[in-house]
């Protein structure tokens, strides 16, 4: 079972409180036994252990308080420490002014009344001094080292030590005693040198610590006289005194305070150049940040002028912004009329100034002389320094100061390191949004790759008699492949498979031309000569004088079993005839559309003929594949492709079309492929 | 990758391809060809001895002067195809169009009009 932290600290309140009031009553039984002459039989050490138990218990409940403190901030720490010791101070004058009120009464002469207050403030005292020890606990571990955590641990060892010493019963100035109390200093000593804490105020933070310290140290002094005016005045059943480790708290947390309130007055001179240096990184982290956070130009103008002005104190400034042809399009200003820039300018007598500002200035002597003085304005000093993202001037930053030679060399040198995380944060912006539009770019090809897909037809079968599959694969987002089939109504089906010279986008655009030429031709006309002659036509005016196609058409006739066919340019056919189990490819000649332009294409087309088998195959493709390059530079080739079928002749044409793919990648890696390729596979039935 | 190289003799201008020809490195073909032309030479030779591969773009390449070339009446051939590029400029019809030698002295005799 685990305790929360709620509870824990809950349960030390509530034992606190039962062992403080078994200490009041034990003692108290002690001094009756004493003064009645009486012997109730309570051993010596028995209030010592239950002030043991009641520091414990505080111990436990600071600690738990004061860790809750999350990120360490010094100031709530020291003020949680002042209040609780305004708190203790409070509550122990009440008591001191309850009991002078009983003045001279015979009440405030009883030693046990005065053995109730004396322990009222036993509690208050050693409630302080355990608060404040955590707190200072807290400080002297920040940024705390290993060695520093285990020299810790043998002081906090050695002061619970201290607190069992006590059971032993020795008293203050006995030798054992003084050794004892010795050796604690000795470790407190060690440790209160352990101020690095102090370094991260800023001047008004040390101005509140000193304060703070200072009334820590005054309550400290105050508890301490009350203790010894106690002491030296009354019958006590219990004195702190005599405590080696209360006093050695005591001692501790002093020493602490007056070198810790030393250092921080002795570190205030340096406070502003530390604070200075921490706003030039901030600047300098701000620059850096504003483009993740989605800032946009402007805003990086507008941190590096503010951050420039508050690093070099500038009385006034402004930062031009120019746009690519290097107008002025906007200007930004500090503590600045924008009337003012024309006579500023007009007044600068350096001349490497001069040039900045009218931009022409270059780039490789720039540095160092950028300082300058002005003539007849409120102004003296000045300091231009250009801003470029990718060695182009993107803009004009100015500071002015109203005293001769204001600038130094070092307010130059951060001037210039502004401006160079600015310079980055433009040029990240400017590649941040070429990558975006690049991004988009990407996004468009993607559009266009889907739009191609759904140029491919996904259904290819068209009757009972023939079965087809297809497959195509492009290089780039986009190819240049092409194949289709075109039902006529009395039966007869159009198959088609071209590739268009080149890939990419280019060819794409060149095989959507080349779908919408077959689906108005084959309509016209069955004849495939007609066909080619007009499609060659067609595409003589629309395609560049470098591009071509390559198809081949295929008009089958499911009746009659006869296929015309016409190869225009493309790959060879490959077939399978199954009659007589033998695999080869056609051997018609033909020329490719687009390549001859004139009237003398016709010459060139060949229409054949053939009568087809049930269970034949055709296989159309397009050169991407018989020309697939392996690591050896090999080429798939026609050899490998026809054997790739002759094992896959009893298959149907989708598992054949599969086969050929993954013989195909078999060869030559996928990844590597960089053309497109496609594959159609026809298989006759009856 | 490709290599071009061109060299001038006894009237016959030549232009040596060594290499792949495809997309990419086929603008070096290009310029080489357009460079001939402009220079107004009456004989261009192509040797195709070292070419191991070409491409559509490539083929397109020699297409798109072969008006050029009629013209401006220059005498054009190509020779020393390896077997694979000559089945491919046979597969898509050029060899009607484009004179294909098997040798050097056959292409020169060819370009010179002593071919028999």
């Amino acid at each position: 079972m685990r305790i929360s932290n709620k509870s824990i600290i809950r349960l030390s309140i509530v034992f606190g409180f039962i062992f403080w009031a078994l200490l009041v009553v034990i003692d108290l039984l002690i001094l009756f036994s004493q003064s009645h002459n009486l012997n109730f039989g309570i051993p010596q050490f028995l209030p010592k252990v239950m002030l043991i138990l009641f520091i414990f218990n505080l111990l436990i409940y600071y600690r738990y308080t004061i860790i809750k403190a999350e990120s360490v901030n010094f100031l709530d720490l020291l003020w949680k420490v002042f209040v609780t010791g305004l708190l203790t101070t409070i509550l122990s004058l009440i008591i001191r002014f309850v009991f002078t009120i009983l003045g001279s009464t015979a009440l405030a002469k009883n030693v046990m009344v005065i053995n109730i207050f004396y322990h009222l403030n036993i509690g208050l005292v050693v409630a302080f001094l355990v608060s404040t020890f955590v707190a200072w606990k807290r400080l002297i571990l920040y940024q705390k080292s290993k060695i520093l955590i285990t020299t810790w641990k043998i002081f906090e060892y050695a002061l619970v030590g201290g607190m069992f010493f006590n059971l032993l019963g020795y008293g203050m100035f006995e030798i054992p005693f003084n050794l004892a109390f010795s050796i604690l200093i000795v470790l407190g000593l060690i440790h209160s040198f352990n101020l690095k804490w102090v370094a991260y105020l800023n001047f008004k933070q040390k101005w509140k610590s000193i304060l703070f310290i200072i009334l820590v140290i005054i309550y400290l002094s105050y508890f301490f006289l009350n203790l010894v005016r106690y002491s030296d005045e009354n019958q006590l059943a219990i004195d702190l005194f005599n405590d080696v480790y209360i006093l050695a708290l005591f001692t501790f947390i002093f020493i602490y305070s007056v070198i810790a309130v030393l250092v921080i007055l002795f570190n205030l001179p340096t406070s502003s150049v530390f604070e200075k240096k921490l706003e030039e990184v901030v600047s300098f982290q701000r620059l850096s940040q504003s483009i993740p956070s989605g800032k946009n130009e402007d805003q990086v103008y507008e941190i590096l002028l503010d951050s420039s002005v508050s690093a070099v104190f500038a009385d006034g400034a402004w930062i031009e912004i120019l746009n690519s042809k290097g107008v002025v399009t906007k200007t930004l200003t500090n503590n600045l009329d924008h009337d003012k820039i024309a006579s500023i300018k007009a007044g600068v007598k350096t001349d490497t100034v001069k040039e900045i500002l009218e931009s022409h200035f270059e780039a490789e002597n720039l540095s160092g002389k950028v300082l300058g003085t002005i003539k007849g304005a409120s102004f003296k000093s000045i300091l231009a320094y250009p801003v470029t993202a990718k060695s182009k001037h993107v803009a004009t930053l100015v500071l002015l100061k109203e005293v001769n030679d204001a600038f130094d060399k070092e307010m130059v040198n951060i001037i210039e390191t502004f401006v160079n995380q600015a310079n980055i944060s433009i040029e990240n912006f400017r590649l941040l949004n070429e990558a975006i539009k690049n991004e988009r770019y990407k996004e468009e090809l993607k559009i266009a790759n889907r739009v191609q897909q759904s140029l491919l037809p996904d259904q290819l079968n068209c009757n009972g008699q023939i079965e087809i599959t297809a497959f195509s694969q492009a290089a780039d987002e986009v190819g240049g492949d092409y194949y289709d089939v075109f039902n006529y109504e009395d039966g007869k089906v159009a198959l088609v498979i071209g590739d268009v010279s080149g890939k990419g986008t280019s060819a794409a655009f060149n095989m959507s031309q080349m779908k919408g030429i077959f689906h108005s031709l084959v309509q016209v006309s069955q004849s495939p000569k007609e066909f080619m002659i007009n499609a060659n036509n067609a595409l003589s005016r629309c395609l560049e004088r470098s591009s071509f196609i390559t198809l081949a058409l295929y008009i089958i006739d499911p009746a009659t079993k006869k296929v015309e066919y016409c190869r225009a340019g493309h790959c060879p056919t490959l077939y399978y005839d199954s009659a007589t189990g033998k695999t080869y490819y056609f051997k018609n000649k033909g020329m490719g559309l687009g390549i001859l332009r004139n009237t003398e294409f016709h010459k060139y087309v060949e229409v054949h003929q053939f009568e087809y088998n049930p269970k034949d195959i055709m296989v159309l493709y397009t050169d991407g594949v018989t020309e697939a390059t392996n690591a050896n530079r090999e080429e798939y080739g026609y050899d490998r492709l026809k054997k790739s079928l002759e094992g896959l002749t009893t298959q149907p044409p989708e598992l054949i079309q599969k086969g050929i793919v993954k013989d195909l990648y078999k060869f030559a890696d996928e990844e590597l492929l960089n053309d497109d390729y496609s594959l159609v596979i026809v298989k006759f039935k009856n | 990758m490709v290599e071009i190289t061109t060299t001038s003799e006894d009237g016959i201008y030549k232009i040596g391809v060594n290499g792949d020809v495809d997309a990419s490195s086929s603008i070096h073909l290009d310029n080489a060809l357009k460079e001939a032309i402009e220079k107004d030479e009456s004989k261009i030779l192509v040797d195709c001895r070292e070419l191991n591969y070409i491409s559509s773009a490539g083929l397109g390449v020699f297409m798109s002067y072969l008006e050029d070339l009629k013209e401006k009446n220059v005498s054009f051939a190509i020779y020393g195809l390896q077997e694979k590029v000559n089945h491919v400029f046979e597969l898509i019809g050029l060899e009607n169009l484009i004179k294909i030698m098997k040798t050097e002295e056959e292409a020169v005799s060819y370009l010179n009009g002593t071919y028999a």
